[in-house]
């Protein structure tokens, strides 16, 4: 059955992947969100310190005699001291002209705002620089200072390494924590649909009873439809049997009016053309009787052998008690059976399919055989069990005798006798169901012999 | 023989009827379950034929309960099914036999016969005619004190003759009596069971009369 379903991926690795994958995207977010937060704020205080450098610069201005006079204070540099030993530059210009410092420092671009800082590649090092301005009035005109102190940022790079490798660390750590998680997130919620197949998957052919074991919320959908479904599959295969059961019941009933009828009538009518019909009306009913019988017990051996109920079989008890049951049948022909059974022959079948076959077999022996004769059926453990069965009759043809297994082939020998020609299949079926075998032969002095191994 | 018949429908019930009357059994018909159990309290009964779906519960009910009086009385099924696994639970619940609707009425009397013989120590049911004795369950008959072993057909047969002395039976009906109606039989097979009946009795009083022409009857001289 499990070839004809198409699996599409399997939810278990769904499951896992998404998980994985969630978790590493989260780690990777982690990881860069956290690096840009650190080198905003390591940005920030560099910016703070150059701006407070220039602000001291600025605040020491002043013109006297129109002249620029600038107290250069020293802590203005010595705060920018770093453990990296960074390069600090300064330019001051008085509306836009040189005062002092570096000639080569970057200028902002345009006007700007009280104070400004923005980087630059210099001298093959990163630069960070702020600028800021500030007017002074010399005599009658204004002039404008602009100060622009500038640092490298080799101290800052070495924080920010140090920054992400621990931020790497622990996204890693993230990482591999989560997906640990997520394989036992998976194993546990996976199992209770496992534990719900295995459950479904151990029940034997017959058993259709609700899945009464408590499952989770989430499966309680699925598991209602499949009780739906098995509850719904079980009322119709009890519907199916008591329609079968009614259909024969209706059918056979009125059969047996018509039977029992013929019966009395054929006692009280002389008129030999009157008595011939009635004996075919009699011959018909039961012929259309075994059919209908022999047609159930086909399709009863067809369904049951795809779900074999194999149980511990004793032969010998089995072929016992069909003998007695058919012997009132054969005495009615003064047919005697002879029964040579070994104690307790036991195999594991279908006890319901073997009894079938093996009256069938005997039913065949009983009508072929003539009056006043034996039938011997013996029950033998060789290496197979063996039943067979042997009668005193015209034997098989032998021209047809492969044939004569298939369905409705009926053997040339068998007119005026009853039957449908099922009987051989069904046996035949049966013995295949259990890989056995159903062999046909003719006794030496006459007869057929059936052997039916399992 | 007594017979209790329960049996839902009529026509089939009226044909079953008329088809052992004709043999000379007496014989009760219940249609309901509640009749039968009321029927089976009351009177003694040598067979119960009991059909399993009736109207007002289910023929295995009937078993139960009949088995639970401690009736005795052997039960035969009529059923309408085939399958192996219903005819078992049937035997299960204390039925004796079963045999499939529709059923030919030789193979019922076999079986009530083979029945009625595993119940040994029930009510012999023997019949004395001249210096006769017969026992049709065993199928044994006596003849000065010689008991014979009758075989099956010698035995059906006799229990016709012997059941209606002086009656003629024609050579067709007895072929239909001993023959299933499968057989392609001459008229003439009867008289292989005629000639070995009549040696049987040659020590006796009786003698088996052929009327050319008409048949066999049973005689008493």
């Amino acid at each position: 059955m499990s070839d004809l379903i198409r699996s599409s991926a399997s939810l278990r690795q769904r499951l896992t992947l998404v998980l994985i994958g969630g978790a590493g995207v989260l780690a990777l977010v982690l990881y860069f969100g956290v690096r840009l937060y650190a080198t905003q704020i390591a940005q920030q205080g560099q910016d703070d310190i150059l701006r407070a450098s220039v602000t001291a610069i600025l605040d020491t201005a002043v013109i006297r005699d129109d002249r620029l006079e600038i107290d250069f204070p020293y802590a203005a540099l010595s705060m920018l001291n770093t453990p990296s030993d960074d390069r600090v530059f300064y330019a001051i210009r008085q509306d836009g002209t040189l005062v002092s410092g570096y000639s080569e420092l970057p200028q902002p671009l345009g006007t700007l705002a009280p104070a400004a800082s923005w980087s630059v590649p210099y001298q093959g090092a990163d630069l960070r620089l702020t600028t800021a301005a500030r007017s002074l009035i010399a005599g009658d005109s204004d002039t404008t200072i602009t100060v622009t102190v500038a640092q490298t940022q080799d101290a800052l790079s070495v924080t920010l390494a140090q920054i992400s490798r621990n931020v790497a660390f622990f996204g890693a750590g993230f990482f591999v924590l989560a997906v640990l998680l997520s394989f036992w997130a998976t194993a546990s919620t996976i199992g209770p649909l496992n534990r719900l197949a295995q459950s479904v998957t151990r029940r034997g052919p017959q058993d259709l009873s609700p899945v009464a074991k408590p499952v989770p919320a989430e499966m309680v959908p699925l598991v209602a439809s499949l009780n739906t479904l098995m509850g719904r599959l079980d009322q119709s295969l009890t519907r199916s049997e008591d329609f079968i059961a009614e259909a024969a019941h209706r059918v056979r009933t009125p059969l047996a009016t018509v039977r029992s009828h013929a019966e009395t009538t054929l006692q009280r009518v002389d008129d030999e053309e009157n008595r011939s019909a009635l004996r075919a009306m009699i011959r018909a009913i039961d012929e259309s009787s075994r059919a209908a019988g022999q047609l159930l017990d086909h399709a009863m051996t067809t369904f049951r052998a795809d779900h074999l109920d194999r149980q511990n079989t004793n032969l010998s008890e089995l072929v016992q008690d069909l003998i007695s049951g058919l012997e009132p049948v054969a005495e009615m022909k003064d047919i005697s059976f002879r029964l040579r059974t070994e104690k307790d022959v036991t195999v594991s079948a279908d006890p319901i399919l073997v009894q079938n076959a093996i009256r069938n077999l005997i039913d065949n022996a009983l009508k072929y055989s003539p009056a006043e004769s034996d039938i011997v059926v013996s029950v033998a453990q060789e290496d197979m069990a063996v039943v067979r069965i042997c009668d005193a009759g015209p034997g098989f043809p032998k021209d047809h005798m492969a044939g004569l297994v298939d369905r409705f082939a009926r053997g040339e020998n068998a007119k005026g006798i009853t039957g449908s020609g099922l009987g051989l299949t069904i046996a035949h079926d049966v013995a295949l169901a259990h890989n056995g075998t159903l062999e046909l032969s003719n006794a030496k002095g006459g007869g057929a012999c059936v052997t039916f191994s399992l | 023989m007594k017979f209790l018949l329960v049996e839902d429908n009529m026509e089939l019930a009226d044909a079953i009827l008329q088809r052992l009357k004709f043999d000379g059994h007496v014989i009760d018909h219940a249609s309901k379950m509640e009749d039968a159990v009321a029927f089976s309290q009351v009177n003694e009964y040598d067979l119960i034929l009991l059909d399993i779906m009736l109207p007002d519960g289910d023929g295995r009910d009937f078993l139960e309960k009949h088995r639970a009086a401690r009736n005795d009385t052997p039960v035969i099924v009529l059923t309408a099914r085939s399958q192996v696994s219903d005819r078992i639970s049937m035997l299960d619940l204390g039925a004796d036999d079963y045999v499939t609707k529709p059923f030919d009425h030789a193979e019922l009397e076999a079986r009530c016969r083979a029945v009625l013989r595993r119940r040994a120590g029930s009510a012999q049911t023997v019949t004395r005619l001249g210096d006769v004795t017969f026992d049709p369950l065993a199928g044994v008959l006596t003849v000065a004190g010689q008991a014979v072993k009758l075989r099956n057909r010698e035995l059906r047969l006799l229990e016709l003759f012997i059941n209606a002395p002086g009656q003629l039976f024609s050579k067709q009906k007895l072929v239909d009596r001993l023959f299933s109606y499968d057989d392609d039989v001459s008229d003439n097979a009867v008289e292989v069971y005629v000639g070995r009946l009549r040696k049987h009795l040659e020590p006796s009083s009786l003698r088996i009369r052929t009327s050319r022409g008409l048949g066999y009857s049973l005689e008493n001289e």
